[in-house]
């Protein structure tokens, strides 16, 4: 059990590279989150912006990710700090799973309790706020769960460009030929998706209508 | 209490309505009176329900007019005429995260009344369409088929519209259910007399609830008849619909639960 034990005697940089880790995961998901539900609930009302929003996002996710983080590199004000960069590639990402399953959720909201409310004079607005989306969060939040879980596993390749978070550990062990490393960033990485997927999961299903 | 000759609350005037291609309604002239119920009869696909429609603008007309209250419905706030316009569906549309309770305050609590009003006037109505007061809590998926209805019914008397459109309420419900809200429907309308547009398949519906049956029939407006009238009518379509479901009243019945 060589692993824990370096974990034991490393456990303040653990510790640290854990919480970076979060933090950009936590950060590009918010992003995520605030962009990609707008997009979501705006093809959802208008089809006709569907295909080209759902294909964008799309295309972003097959860019391998190395390759954006290095593409994103020359870019002036991002370029300065690798954590921004990391975040916006991480953000661009997370867009896909979350867009497709606002779109999804909102779809999936029966039609006649929509025309019931507007019927009875709902403005869009409050169709939107009061009936449309409480009806599609637990959707939405399996969209976000998705995203999270892609987002813990790709903040590791962060660290190629320097952005920090638990992939230092895992590109040094790779430079050093030593499993020892490699496992000390893996495991905590692969503990925090186990978590986020736990923790977002159990929120999801406390959202599922009835 | 008879109306007479005041001027009438809905007013179709030459409406037609068409949808990629499709004519929907043709050349549609209708007036419905205040306090009556006027049954919009006819099978699927005949427009009845695109009719009812057009009353709170859920859609719009390709040509012609309807007024409500004396004004076109297409000028001024829709938001306001749907909100003075109360509106029954088919397994009555509840909200499934809304509790009754808040299913029926819906428009109340919209329109800004005060928690307590609101309350107050969801549980008046509760009593009113025969809900136990403690099923205030729970959820739509927690109750029958009947009670949905009267959820349905009661959020859309909330506001206390003067005129009240429904659309097959009491398709989707047993037969025994159905009747017994046929009944409590006709003992309500004594007491309050709203408007009514009421929209069914079902011929002894009609017959029974309406005071005059609209008859529909590929998007055109047959005949406009009272229910005596309609049992006696030698026009084509309203014979069709008094053999079809003269021949066998219980299999009328069933027909009704499709």
């Amino acid at each position: 059990m060589n692993v824990i034990r370096f974990i034991a005697q490393n456990h303040t940089q653990v510790l640290e590279l854990t919480l970076e880790h979060l933090w950009l995961v936590g950060v590009s998901t918010a992003f995520a989150m605030l962009i990609g539900i707008p997009l979501g609930i705006v093809i959802s009302h208008r089809p006709r912006f569907n295909k080209p929003v759902l294909a964008g996002a799309n295309i972003i996710q097959t860019i391998p990710s190395l390759a954006l983080f290095g593409f994103l590199l020359p870019v002036p004000w991002l370029g300065e700090r690798a954590d921004r960069l990391a975040i916006l590639a991480l953000t661009l990402y997370a867009l896909l799973p979350i867009i497709r399953n606002t779109y999804t959720g909102i779809c999936g909201v029966d039609p006649a309790v929509v025309e019931a409310g507007r019927g009875m004079g709902l403005t869009e607005w409050q169709l939107l706020f009061q009936v449309e989306l409480p009806l599609a969060a637990s959707v939405i939040l399996s969209g976000v769960r998705v995203a999270v879980v892609i987002s813990v596993g790709l903040a590791t390749i962060a660290a190629a460009i320097g952005a920090g978070g638990l992939g230092e550990f895992i590109f040094r062990g790779l430079a050093m030929v030593d499993d020892r490393v490699i496992l000390a960033g893996a495991i905590p990485a692969a503990l925090l998706a186990l978590a986020a997927d736990v923790s977002v999961g159990s929120l999801e299903r406390r959202l599922r209508p009835r | 209490m008879q109306l007479g000759h005041e001027s009438p609350v809905i007013e179709f005037r030459d409406v037609s309505y068409r949808v990629n291609g499709t004519q929907v309604l043709s050349d549609l002239s209708l007036q419905v009176a205040s306090g009556e119920t006027l049954v919009l009869l006819g099978r699927s696909g005949s427009g009845k329900t695109t009719t009812l429609k057009l009353i709170n603008r859920l859609v719009s007309p390709t040509s012609g007019k309807i007024l409500v209250n004396g004004v076109s419905n297409g000028e001024g706030d829709i938001i306001r005429l749907r909100r003075g316009i109360g509106y029954v569906i088919q397994d009555a549309g509840l909200f499934p995260h809304f509790t009754v309770e808040r299913n029926i305050g819906l428009v109340p609590k919209i329109e800004g009344w005060p928690e307590g009003k609101t309350r107050a006037r969801a549980q008046e109505l509760m009593q009113l369409v025969g809900l136990p007061l403690e099923m205030a809590s729970r959820y739509p998926h927690q109750l029958s088929g009947g009670q949905r209805q009267r959820v349905g019914v009661a959020r859309a008397l909330a506001a206390d519209p003067a005129i009240l459109l429904m659309d097959e309420p009491f398709a989707a419900l047993d037969p025994l259910t159905r009747d017994e809200l046929q009944r409590e429907f006709l003992l309500l309308q004594q007491r309050l007399h709203k408007t009514v547009v009421f929209v069914t398949h079902d011929l002894r519906e009609a017959l029974r609830l309406g005071s005059r049956i609209a008859l529909m029939e590929a998007g055109k407006l047959v005949t406009v008849l009272s229910p005596k009238e309609f049992l006696k009518s030698k026009d084509r379509w309203a014979e069709a619909y008094v053999r079809a479901f003269g021949d066998g009243l219980e299999s009328a019945a069933d027909r009704g639960t499709s």
